[in-house]
């Protein structure tokens, strides 16, 4: 079996910095080493597939010898897909346990009434000033009216 | 209806029910007979197949998608996978109850039902597919499966104590899951197949110490997930957090589909290469170490999640002994072991409940407030540290009797090192019998006057769980849901069945032992041999 040594070689440098990145405390980089991992894992199926031949699809007049091997491939973007799911509810847990760290246990207990009301302030000042607007617009032009026919 | 039929049913139904269960939504009745119907049908259709495959003595081999192995995926049921999907599926039930009933008591406030149940059959699709994978890659999507729905479970509600357990167990559970992934690329570079069977001959013709590295790579990934000891120090610090039967789920099931796992290898997938002194010793301190580590805590979640660690030592010990009996041995070990400790769990729930606390020095007279909960503690307890004439007792002595044969022929390692093994689980199983009775004695048996002051050299050792703050008196009893006692004393009595129809069921676990035989497996799948 032959092996691209590109490839080899960016394994090795993904699975190193994947690694480092790993060991430090916080939560977010433990996530970046993860996906470096996971992709030079990646890689590392894919290098195990032998060389890179024709697109894997059996047709007329193509030897099944010069096609690449398809079964890796499906493993890898297995792998992605199952690794998008587990980013996406790292990214959730980073985010609640950041939100936990800011706030504390009383982060859930916030109450979002006061922002509710301020808010509802705010919008009923926006309305008032709107139909002042309103009335102030179509004073001036009940008095252009008034004015035109002269 | 053809068996070969059914088998794919018992992956789909649950993913089905999840699908049904998110749409759902809110409807909380309908979704738990969504989830209680569909792990009752996953319960009879794995019955079934185990009937099938035992009637006809060869397991059953299923192409998905009609592409053949070994290109395609192939999901095979023998006796083994049988075996473990229907305990699976009944404790899973159990548990179902259990959780449905607690919910219903405390409003959901825990539990959030409209995520719990889609969470829950995922899950149990994972666990299925596990068991019942024929392709090493199909194994890992069945581990990742279940891995991510045990994430949500476990840091279900976010509260900040459970998401710091969660990130132990998360962290964890990736970094086996990327020694898996290695390990899989690795020998299909060596070998060109993921197919088990076919692994099974493949492998057997590279050099020996190829064979070797890649077996203690799959043997990496998998003894993390079945917390074997070094790699067990996590279990202990995520599991006790959760909601009870979340943890009992966990403790009952996770931890064997890492031992299935094992099983598997050792037994198909490198017949050839041997490293049954490696287990032997893992083995055995797994046992010690595990064990040690419960006699000092005082909080009895975090016990038990001590006594499960160890106990799964008795089990690698059978798998590395590795005779006929061995393997039956192990495998009622782990049906026993599962019922038992998912029971446990529970009974720890209701004790949480009733007793407003988990620690040794906090609980007190609850055996005068409730003989049934004693009742049910005292009997899994007593299972659990391995009393005649329960099932403990009948698997632990099963397993000695298998090293005990294999020793003088030095089967699985030199014969001091079988003997010394089998030391370590007779004495792991008094001090599991110490450390559950001074729990049984200090909050069952001592009176509620006692509480206050109390001094005694049992407690002089334990240490107060981290978290511990709460009150320190016993606030009044809350009254306990009936649905909560109910399938708590169902799988106790479970347990009870595996004791009084020990003798037919050690017959079929050696049966499934007998199948495990890699020419057997390999003829399943490839009825006219494979190269």
């Amino acid at each position: 079996m032959t092996a691209s040594l590109t490839l080899l070689i960016l394994m090795a440098v993904l699975f190193g910095a994947g690694i480092t990145i790993m060991l430090e405390r916080s939560l977010t980089r433990v996530l970046i080493g993860f996906l470096l991992v996971g992709n030079s894992v990646n890689i590392l199926i894919y290098l195990m597939s032998g060389m890179p031949g024709l697109a894997p699809i059996l047709g007329e007049g193509v030897d099944p010898d010069e096609i690449s091997d398809p079964l890796p491939q499906a493993f890898i973007l297995t792998a992605i897909v199952i690794n998008l799911g587990i980013t996406s509810f790292m990214l959730a847990l980073i985010y609640r346990s950041w939100w936990l760290a800011q706030l504390g246990d009383e982060g859930d207990s916030v109450d979002d009434t006061e922002d509710l009301l301020e808010d509802a302030e705010e919008a009923a000042d926006l309305k008032r000033s709107s139909a002042e607007d309103d009335r102030a617009i179509q004073e001036v032009l009940d008095a252009s009216d008034e004015e035109a026919p002269r | 209806m053809t068996p070969e039929a059914l088998v794919p049913l018992v992956v789909l139904l649950p993913l089905i029910g999840a699908a049904v269960n998110l749409i759902l939504g809110h409807h909380r009745r309908a979704q738990v007979a969504v989830s209680a119907t569909v792990l009752t049908a996953v319960a009879v259709v794995a019955t079934t197949l185990l009937m099938i495959v035992d009637e006809a003595d060869r397991g059953i081999s299923v192409a998905v998608g009609a592409w053949e192995a070994p290109w395609g995926i192939v999901l095979v049921v023998d006796r083994l996978s049988a075996i473990m999907v229907v305990i699976s599926a009944v404790v899973l039930l159990g548990v179902l109850i259990y959780a449905v009933g607690q919910g219903l008591a405390d409003q959901d406030r825990e539990t959030p039902v409209s995520i719990f149940h889609p969470t829950y059959l995922i899950l149990s699709a994972g666990v299925f597919n596990a068991f019942i994978a024929g392709d090493l890659f199909n194994l890992y999507v069945g581990f990742e499966i279940l891995l991510a729905a045990s994430y949500v479970l476990l840091t279900l509600g976010g509260t900040g104590e459970r998401i710091r357990a969660g990130v132990t167990y998360i962290i964890v559970s990736l970094i086996s899951s990327l020694f898996f992934l290695s390990a899989i690329a690795l020998i299909y570079g060596a070998t060109g197949t993921a197919n088990i069977a076919q692994l099974s001959v493949r492998l057997a013709e590279l050099p020996e110490q190829t064979q070797l590295m890649l077996h203690l790579l799959l043997l990496l990934a998998f003894g993390i997930k079945a917390a074997v000891f070094p790699l067990s120090f996590w279990l202990p610090d995520s599991y006790p957090t959760a909601p009870a039967p979340i943890t009992a789920v966990f403790a009952g099931l996770l931890t064997k589909v890492g031992v299935y796992a094992i099983i598997r290898t050792e037994t198909v997938i490198f017949a050839d290469s041997d490293v049954s002194t490696l287990l032997l010793v893992v083995g055995g301190l797994t046992m010690i170490v595990g064990i040690l580590g419960a006699l000092t805590q005082a909080d009895i979640k975090r016990l038990l999640s001590y006594t499960l660690v160890s106990h799964i030592g008795y089990m690698i010990f059978g798998i590395g002994v590795g005779t006929e009996l061995g393997l039956a041995a192990t495998i009622y070990y782990v049906v026993h072991h599962i019922t038992v400790q998912t029971a446990l769990f529970l009974t720890t729930g209701l004790i949480e409940r009733f007793g407003s606390s988990t620690s040794i020095t906090r609980l007190a007279g609850l055996l005068k407030a409730s003989p049934l909960l004693a009742i049910l503690f005292f009997i899994p307890a007593l299972n659990l540290g391995g009393i005649p004439p329960f099932s403990g007792f009948l698997g632990k002595v099963g397993l000695f009797v298998a090293g005990a044969e294999g020793a003088p022929e030095n089967v699985g390692g030199p014969a001091w090192l079988t003997w010394a093994v089998i030391a370590a689980g007779a004495i792991t199983s008094l001090i599991t019998l110490y450390a559950l009775t001074r729990f049984w004695n200090m909050a069952f048996w001592r009176g509620r006057d006692e509480l206050e002051g109390y001094d005694s050299v049992l407690l002089q050792s334990v240490q107060e769980f981290p978290d511990a703050s709460g009150a320190t008196t016993l606030t009044a009893t809350r009254r306990t849901p009936v649905l909560m006692v109910v399938a708590t004393t169902a799988l106790v009595v479970v347990t009870i069945l595996l004791t009084v129809f020990a003798g037919p069921i050690f017959d079929l676990a050696g049966r499934a032992a007998i199948n495990l035989e890699p020419a057997m497996y390999v003829s399943v799948v490839f009825p006219e041999g494979v190269s």
